[in-house]
């Protein structure tokens, strides 16, 4: 399977350049917490398990779309895009390798985060954390394809969040409905819905975004 | 006339509002394009005059 | 190009003309009183077909840019974009009729309990994206290419949204869905269909129009090129 060494080996490349320079985990991190604390002072001190759990949400949205909106930054910047786009592999495997480490990223910081909200707010349920997981794929794979367009505008990090934020509303609903719904399956199932549609549409479209 | 009466001509008074601003818009970039055009005529020579005065025809 | 037959713009914009005109003379003087909701339902014959028009307007915008992106021909990537930005007008005016609807049936001018309101505002934010995007490149081939992307995402957030924004509110306020709403039947459906189809001649003909200008400004500038 070329198509995996070549996933992997760019996936390697990103994680290992974040382990040496150490730019996106600490801000991202820092981020999700500060948010924690300007929330419990913007909602007062026992806000409803509603509101709690959209403050969550919010909060690993707009963390992500930190990490999401400078994952393609040092490619443009070094010009390394360029040498990307020709290399002898599948034009998708960037944006697989791109989506992986943003998942990892944002699954470090989360591993963190959740028992930070766990300890601010209250205990999320499992359903909650298996949400979490959901929408972290879909969140990631959408996030680093719209950073591959960001990227090549003049706007850029401008950018990111206005082309995000509309597709991330489904991710919200669904992310929500498994935290406090009874019964959370159907939440949970629309966000392995939405993991499928959207990553089966980045991949066959990512060429075109990355190709002239 | 009854509330609902005035609420729904204001309704249909909108959609023709917007649909009226559109065409005035579309309208006005048309003339810009008809000032580039003679623009471009009157630099360039009678015959490239004459293929700019024809091009536009087909718009209707 | 493969096209063959282009119906004449001056006919186009006549039919729009006739059939906007017996649509309104039709919503007015024609339809029956609703049962429900009496005189106020008459909202519901431009609201419901500017909807749909706009709907038709983004999928026939993601089809050219699917043809965009599998031929690479830049006029479907102009026709992508008049489409989306007729859809994006027409948003606008469902928007605003819905916005007026709900005041006078709920008293409010904003409800999140409608499907509809909630779906258009979601994707107009979208789409003002989508603008934002395209403005934000230079003209070219990579322009075409991001634009024709993000388009094609379009519709496929639009039945994930409607999706999502069921199970919302299923959430935050568990309601009963029945398909209620008008009983469609005699004059209300055929001053339905009438009103569908003016929206749609009159879309397709400002289409036709804006599409025109654009592409004779593109003509011009290559000229001014060839010129220079």
């Amino acid at each position: 399977m070329t198509y995996a060494r070549d996933v992997v080996a760019l996936a390697r490349k990103d994680l290992l350049l974040e382990l040496r320079a150490r730019d996106t985990l600490p801000a991202m991190l820092l981020f999700v917490v500060s948010t924690f604390v300007v929330f419990h002072f913007a909602v007062g001190s026992s806000p409803s398990r509603l509101a709690a759990n959209g403050l969550l949400w919010v909060a690993i949205v707009f963390t992500a779309l930190l990490g999401l909106g400078r994952a393609f930054v040092p490619e443009r910047e070094q010009r390394t895009l360029d040498g990307l786009v020709l290399a002898p592999v599948d034009r998708s495997t960037i944006w697989v390798a791109k989506s992986i480490a943003a998942l990892a990223f944002l699954g470090a910081a989360e591993v963190v985060a959740l028992p930070v909200y766990g300890l601010f707010f209250h205990r999320l349920s499992g359903s909650a954390v298996a949400g979490v997981v959901l929408a972290d794929v879909g969140i990631c794979a959408v996030g680093a394809f719209l950073g591959a367009i960001a990227v090549a505008t003049r706007a850029r990090d401008l950018l990111m969040p206005l082309l995000f934020l509309p597709l991330a509303i489904p991710i919200v609903v669904g992310g929500v409905g498994a935290s406090v719904a009874a019964s959370p399956g159907r939440y949970l199932g629309f966000l392995v819905l939405y993991d499928a549609l959207f990553s089966v549409v980045c991949w066959a479209t990512f060429e075109f975004v990355v190709t002239e | 006339m009854t509330t609902a009466e005035k609420y729904v001509t204001a309704a249909y008074c909108v959609v023709f509002a917007v649909v009226l601003a559109y065409v005035l818009i579309i309208a006005l970039k048309l003339t810009r394009l008809e000032r580039e055009v003679d623009a471009l005529a009157g630099r360039a020579g009678p015959e490239a005059e004459e293929e700019a005065r024809r091009e536009p025809a087909p718009v209707g | 190009m493969g096209r063959s037959y282009r119906i004449p713009l001056p006919a186009l914009a006549a039919s729009a003309f006739v059939l906007v005109t017996l649509a309104i003379a039709m919503v007015f003087f024609v339809a029956p009183n609703d049962a429900d909701q009496g005189f106020s339902q008459r909202i519901f014959y431009f609201h419901v077909s500017i909807a749909i028009t706009a709907y038709a307007c983004f999928a026939g915008g993601a089809w050219k840019a699917f043809r965009h992106l599998t031929r690479r021909d830049p006029r479907y990537d102009l026709e992508s974009y008049v489409a989306v930005h007729q859809g994006v007008i027409l948003g606008v005016l469902v928007l605003l009729t819905g916005s007026i609807w709900a005041k006078i049936s709920w008293g409010h001018w904003w409800l999140w309990s409608e499907d509809q309101l909630v779906l258009f505002l979601v994707l107009f934010l979208f789409y003002c994206a989508y603008f934002m995007l395209r403005f934000s490149v230079d003209p070219g081939p990579q322009r075409a290419n991001l634009s024709a992307v993000y388009a094609l995402f379009g519709v496929v957030l639009i039945p994930v949204s409607f999706a999502a924004i069921r199970l919302a509110k299923n959430l935050i306020h568990p309601v009963v869905f029945t398909l209620q709403g008008p009983r469609f039947g005699g004059w209300i459906l055929v001053t339905y269909c009438v009103a569908q189809a003016a929206m749609l001649v009159l879309a397709y003909t400002l289409y036709r129009v804006e599409l025109a200008g654009k592409l004779l400004d593109s003509r011009l500038r290559e000229l001014r090129e060839v010129l220079a």
